[in-house]
């Protein structure tokens, strides 16, 4: 039990969220297993809190530029499920009319400005959006997401060097899920902190329980707050773990122990924050969330699966 | 050229406030070969940006602002660096509108500079243009005259798809005449240089002077070729080449990149493709041997074509 530094309703609103992102990527996960997912889909299970402390911190104008393991940053910034489950299914009706797939959902309607695959490649991206939104004199911020794998790559470097030299108001989040793909990323990395990494570009870094909403959140609003009054760019160290495999179609089991996943599954943020609600006298609010929540991804998934794919007229559009 | 390629960029930069400049000695040096001289006077350092040595860092936050609403002219020192941003270039910019149906757009020039001719061999001497000419998504524009130079640069900066611009050293310093007024070259036009009957000699970027004195000298033993300058490699003026090959019927192509899957190649299959039944002889290609370019002269000499080279070659179809 703890008690929580949010109000009541926040706290509803961020375990909807987290909600929200579970039951869907559950269900991809079945779809997946069904065999109707082209592509893969890299799921967000366990690391809830991560996207929804984040961008529950954000406000309307704000920016996010995410990953492959992106789902959970649409949803959490309100793209409606059924564009994202279309998109992870190739079907027209997606966010990307099917082009982009699981790996690049995305919606600059709803600030979701893209997804990219190729690790640690958004961090520069990030640092040039910052700049252009300082140029105008504007006060938004971008919330940049990528995992601990990326903190090797050489744009990861690049990029932070630029944002910080730039003071680019970007909230930069590492989710640290201890491993990048098989590999475990202490294994492979001169620094036990990326979070202290950071200092080498003079940016401000943090580690968060990746697990705890409450938390994350309230880290994001200080990074958020940082950004909006030309203080720089941070970086959130967000440690959390993800229960399934690097994508759907990876037990996990080859390079992971059972006991170190059950360990984790133990530190659910979901079920944290349903009994930090239920201590508070939320029961019913809880349960209705609940019962919502799974009948709307039902519906998502539904009205996705019987969406048409694109037509092979389309197939040259937009080249240029 | 360089002063041509100068006035482009501050006419664009006069006329469009989103224009902005960046790459490394760009701004206070103005550019080691001063095609950005007396920018950073006229536009400060908010659009005319020295960048760190960071190609994949600054090319992709250049995408960052492209996303934003700017229009970056990043500048890499030597075209050979394009490596080191090959990412951004290939994976994002190229890809980002087509993988989201159309709903981003990346307004990104990028200009290079080929420097095979300064004598610094190796990877400061390629012609990087054929690593990116197989990338749907991209324009690839490759002037060989002020004229052409000036008119096409104002017509990349306005253009919404990410453009490389290659511009050769060895002819940094021609003189060309160009109209005092507003012109623009429209990109995906090629350019018929010289008009003749016998044979069709399409040439790349730097080699266009070296075939138009080879046609000269070839007129003088009754020998009338036509010098096709595409300039823009992608997307190519097939029907300007085309039409030249149906009147001439017979083809030789010169580049100065390597032979084997070079520019030549494609012209040559598409015009093997769409007009054999027109060809009087092979078609014959001229290029640079397959190999890296020393530095020592008498060697480096031999990985450009020489004019006699471009003689030999068209003597060959003709049958002389």
């Amino acid at each position: 039990m703890r008690w929580c530094r949010v109000e009541a309703g926040k706290l509803l609103r961020m375990y909807e969220k987290m909600l929200e992102i579970r039951r869907f990527e559950e269900a991809i996960a079945d779809l997946y297993y069904k065999g109707l997912v082209p592509s893969s889909a890299h799921l967000y299970i366990g690391q809830e809190a991560v996207a929804v402390g984040v961008c529950q911190a954000l406000r309307e104008g704000d920016l996010v530029i995410t990953t492959h393991r992106g789902h959970a940053h649409n949803i959490a910034m309100g793209v409606p499920m059924d564009k994202v489950a279309a998109e992870i299914l190739g079907r027209a009706y997606g966010t990307c009319g099917g082009r982009g797939g699981s790996m690049r959902v995305s919606s600059p309607e709803h600030g979701v400005v893209y997804a990219c695959p190729i690790v640690g490649s958004n961090i520069p991206i990030a640092a040039g959006m910052g700049w252009a939104i300082r140029m105008r004199g504007e006060d938004r911020v971008v919330a940049c997401f990528f995992g601990d794998g990326a903190a090797n790559i050489g744009a990861f470097h690049e990029g932070l060097n630029l944002a910080s030299v730039w003071k680019s108001p970007v909230v930069y989040v590492c989710e640290n899920n201890l491993y990048a793909l098989s590999v475990r990323t202490a294994r492979v990395t001169s620094v036990e902190s990326i979070a202290e990494r950071v200092a080498a570009y003079n940016i401000p870094g943090v580690v968060v329980d990746g697990n705890d909403v409450v938390a994350v959140y309230e880290e994001a609003v200080k990074a958020v707050e940082r950004a909006r009054r030309g203080g720089g760019p941070t970086l959130m160290e967000c440690r959390t773990y993800r229960w399934l495999g690097h994508h759907a179609g990876d037990p996990g089991t080859a390079y992971r122990a059972r006991e170190e996943v059950e360990e984790w599954k133990a530190r659910c943020p979901i079920k944290r924050v349903r009994e930090s609600l239920m201590d508070m006298g939320l029961s019913e609010d809880v349960e209705r969330i609940e019962a919502e929540v799974s009948k709307r991804v039902e519906e998502a998934v539904e009205k996705a699966l019987n969406s048409p794919y694109p037509s092979p007229e389309t197939l040259m559009d937009y080249v240029y | 050229m360089i002063q041509a390629l100068n006035e482009a960029l501050r006419e664009e930069m006069r006329r469009d406030p989103t224009v902005v400049v960046m790459g490394e000695d760009v701004a206070v040096l103005g550019g080691i070969y001063r095609v950005t001289q007396g920018l950073l006077d006229e536009f400060g350092p908010n659009r005319v940006m020295d960048t760190p040595i960071s190609e994949e860092g600054f090319v992709g936050a250049a995408i960052g602002m492209a996303l934003m609403g700017f229009r970056p002219v990043v500048e890499i020192m030597y075209a050979d660096f394009m490596a080191c941003c090959m990412n951004q270039i290939v994976n994002f910019a190229a890809k980002m509108r087509y993988m989201t149906n159309g709903k981003l757009k990346v307004p990104i020039v990028i200009r290079a500079m080929m420097g095979h001719g300064r004598g610094h061999g190796g990877e400061h001497s390629q012609v990087p243009a054929t690593w990116f000419l197989n990338v749907p998504g991209l324009k690839i524009i490759t002037p060989s005259t002020p004229y052409d130079a000036k008119g096409l640069l104002k017509s990349a900066i306005r253009d919404d798809s990410p453009v490389l611009f290659f511009e050769p050293y060895v002819l940094y310093r021609v003189k060309g005449l160009v109209p005092e007024g507003e012109y623009t070259v429209e990109i995906g036009k090629a350019d018929v240089k010289r008009r003749g009957d016998d044979v069709t000699v399409v040439a790349f970027s730097a080699m266009v002077p070296r075939a138009l004195e080879a046609a000269e000298r070839l007129s003088e033993e009754g020998i009338s070729v036509e010098v096709v300058d595409p300039r823009t490699l992608r997307p190519l003026d097939k029907e300007t080449i085309l039409d030249s090959v149906r009147r001439t019927n017979r083809l030789v192509t010169v580049e100065y990149s390597p032979k084997t899957w070079g520019m030549g190649a494609e012209v040559s299959a598409m015009v093997a493709e769409e007009a054999i039944e027109y060809l009087d002889a092979p078609i014959v290609r001229v290029a640079a041997p397959d190999v890296p370019v020393p530095v020592s002269p008498p060697l480096m000499k031999m990985t450009v074509p020489t004019v006699e080279s471009i003689v030999s070659a068209v003597k060959s179809v003709v049958g002389v």
